[in-house]
């Protein structure tokens, strides 16, 4: 039986008495694009907070099942870092990067939980630690040159165009070596060109074996990409299914475009 | 140059100031005569002054302005400046790295024991410029009672010396992990915090030590303090005065080298990187997998490291402390050496040290300007080179076709 490596169950959370989302049911399955949509306020991004860790969610189950090695790990309460080391990386819906360190070194930063070496280590310039920064810098600008960075490895990140800003994100969530990948709004202010550069480039990331849950609000780009779309509106799940079965589904037209006044 | 709305502006600006400042400037009030003295003169000095800095800033704005535009423009390139060029290039650095070297090592020779002290006192403030550069520059945790964990390594070798006759090679790295022990302690109850709130509670806890150290006569002896301190040692020998004085000398030269060389490796590694991004993103850091506890407290106990072992120099060689030498206006001059300097660069926290502590000794005729000329600088600095004198560089990474990695 093919385990799904994210199984969220009855996530809810609640700030008071204000339930931004209740009793949320999701799974993606390995190699899947999972896409999450929904009205602006449905949750969306409360949903990505409370599954890696910046919240702690109220109820319900996050339970992550790595493809190698059998056992689950349930994440809640567990913090940002340690869901991160678990195999799960992020992005973010207003760009997060380092600003004032290099295109390589925000990547880099990502491999901060893959490698060991320490004060000691880093004073002392031992060979171990000299072989694992080698090892970080050449992985680092793998990944620089997969997203199509590697030009700008020593710009800095506050430099960059938009677009490449965004392209930096998902590399830095890449360094991680995560097996789900979680993006938040990725195409968010991109132009049709860049948008059909991200669209090349998340489908190449699922093909090397990465699991892909993302929010979007850009619908060309949800529709071609997706495996199966979840729509939330007020903190629920109001539809599942296939681009197709969803984009004909009575409930998500509702939530985007108002009842009939006639029907 | 500029045109005539600018100099309205500063129009404003001068008669502003010269109403702000006319309670104080103009009238004085002589108690004793009964009399009062409008000194009318004081307030057109006043204004012109104002008229003149603001449109000299206004002028400078304008310019910055326009070789911006002409840069966006492509009209002309932008040049790196030489100081970043220098610290870049091995080629350069080395001879310059080399030069100030033999400098540093002939300084006792060249100058008298009066210079020779001061600049021990400077390299101190070095020294716990980047030990402070750790916490501020680095991880960017606004640390205002650093001067505590120089407290804490001075008194560790006064007591340890007071008491059990310890010595100072024996104290040193005792105070220095004293210090880092109270730098993890500060470290736990600060780790919600930030910005402002951080500083707080960093300035209370300094005021703490200090305190303490102040009032609790049985052990610290209050403020009349330790005097008695032994000297350092050289196998034995007893040094005289000068001897003592070159010897804590290339004791210094030597502390400050290690220094240089730890940070320099620290900053450029993984711990560096990881304190670099905790400073730049916290959510992100954390969101990139880095232990945020860790990391602060790390930064906080090797910060504090520094600072201990100064505390211990500090004792050493001036023989005799009270709590009297770790007041608050010490954490604020080590806080300045680092944003003057330029937060996160070692060369700018050098330079920094060495203006802050050589110029006012050597302009001590102005002495009782220095808080003013203090302010001065620093408001003038934030305006026009919030980076500091030397602004930090990264590391340049060089890579040879694809996939193949390579440190420059």
């Amino acid at each position: 039986m093919n385990r799904p490596v994210l199984q969220v169950t009855r996530l809810s959370m609640d700030f008071g008495g204000i339930h931004a989302m209740s009793e949320l049911d999701l799974e993606v399955h390995r190699g899947e694009i999972v896409a999450l949509i929904g009205p602006n306020g449905a949750g969306k991004t409360t949903f990505f907070n409370c599954v890696t860790g910046i919240y702690d969610p109220t109820g319900g189950d996050v339970v992550l099942n790595p493809p190698e090695g059998s056992h689950s790990i349930r994440l809640n309460g567990l913090k940002p870092n340690k869901v991160t080391e678990k195999g799960m990386a992020r992005t973010f819906q207003n760009i997060r990067l380092f600003q004032n360190m290099t295109v390589l070194e925000n990547v880099m930063i990502g491999r901060h939980c893959r490698t060991r070496s320490y004060i000691v280590g880093a004073i002392l310039n031992t060979r171990a630690t000299r072989r694992e920064e080698q090892e970080t810098v050449e992985k680092s600008y793998r990944i620089l040159e997969k997203v199509g960075l590697a030009d700008m490895v020593n710009e800095f990140a506050m430099n960059l165009p938009y677009g490449a800003q965004r392209r930096l994100e998902i590399a830095r969530a890449l360094a991680t070596e995560p097996f789900l990948l979680l993006l938040d709004e990725p195409a968010a202010g991109m132009n049709p060109n860049e948008t059909r550069e991200l669209n090349e480039l998340i489908n190449k990331i699922r093909d090397e074996g990465h699991s892909i849950l993302l929010i979007e609000h850009d619908m060309k780009l949800v529709m071609s990409l997706s495996d199966r779309i979840y729509v939330m509106d007020y903190g629920k799940r109001i539809s599942e299914g296939t681009p197709a079965q969803v984009s004909s589904d009575p409930a998500v037209i509702k939530a985007y475009l108002g009842e009939d006044i006639d029907a | 140059m500029f045109s005539v709305e600018e100099l309205k502006r500063s129009l404003l600006v001068s008669f502003w100031f010269a109403f702000l400042t006319f309670p104080l400037i103009v009238i004085k009030v002589d108690p004793i005569e009964r009399t009062v003295a409008w000194r009318w003169d004081n307030m057109f000095y006043v204004a012109l002054g104002a008229f003149v800095v603001s449109l000299l800033i206004r002028v400078f704005n304008v310019q910055k302005q326009r070789r911006r535009e002409r840069i966006a423009s492509g009209a002309i390139v932008e040049r790196e400046p030489l100081i970043q060029v220098i610290l870049r290039e091995p080629r350069y650095l080395y001879p310059l790295t080399g030069a100030v070297l033999i400098f540093a090592l002939v300084f006792p020779a060249l100058f008298s024991t009066y210079q020779t002290n001061i600049m021990i006192t400077a390299l101190m403030y070095v020294m716990l410029g980047l030990g402070l550069n750790i916490v501020v520059g680095l991880a960017g945790l606004l640390d205002l009672g650093y001067v505590a964990f120089y407290a804490v390594g001075a008194y560790a070798y006064a007591l340890l010396n007071y008491h059990f006759d310890v010595g100072f090679w024996m104290a040193l790295p005792i105070g220095a992990l004293l210090a880092a022990l109270f730098g993890v302690l500060l470290g736990f109850p600060v780790l919600r915090l930030r910005g402002d709130y951080l500083a707080i509670v960093t300035l209370g806890f300094g005021e703490i030590i200090r305190l303490i150290l102040e009032n609790w006569n049985q052990f610290s002896q209050g403020p009349s303090g330790i005097s008695n301190i032994s000297r350092p040692g050289l196998f034995g020998i007893d040094l005289s005065l000068e001897g003592a004085i070159l010897y804590l000398y290339y004791l210094m030269i030597g502390m400050v080298i290690f220094t240089i060389f730890v940070v320099n490796r620290l900053q450029d590694s993984r711990i560096g990187r990881a304190w670099i991004a905790l400073r730049e993103d916290e959510i992100a850091c954390q969101a990139m997998g880095i232990d945020k506890t860790k990391t602060k407290l790390t930064a906080f106990a090797l910060g504090a490291t520094w600072a201990g072992m100064v505390g211990v120099i500090f004792a050493a060689k001036t023989t005799f402390i009270n709590p009297a030498s770790f007041t608050f206006l010490e954490s604020a001059i080590i806080l300045c050496i680092v944003v003057l300097g330029g937060m996160g660069s070692i060369f700018g926290v050098i330079v920094g040290a060495l203006i802050l502590i050589l110029l006012p000794e050597h302009l001590r005729a102005l002495s009782e300007y220095r808080m003013l000329a203090f302010g001065a600088v620093l408001v003038t600095m934030m305006i026009f080179r919030p980076q500091g004198i030397v602004a930090n560089v990264r590391r340049i990474y060089r890579f040879k076709g694809s996939g193949e990695g390579g440190g420059a």
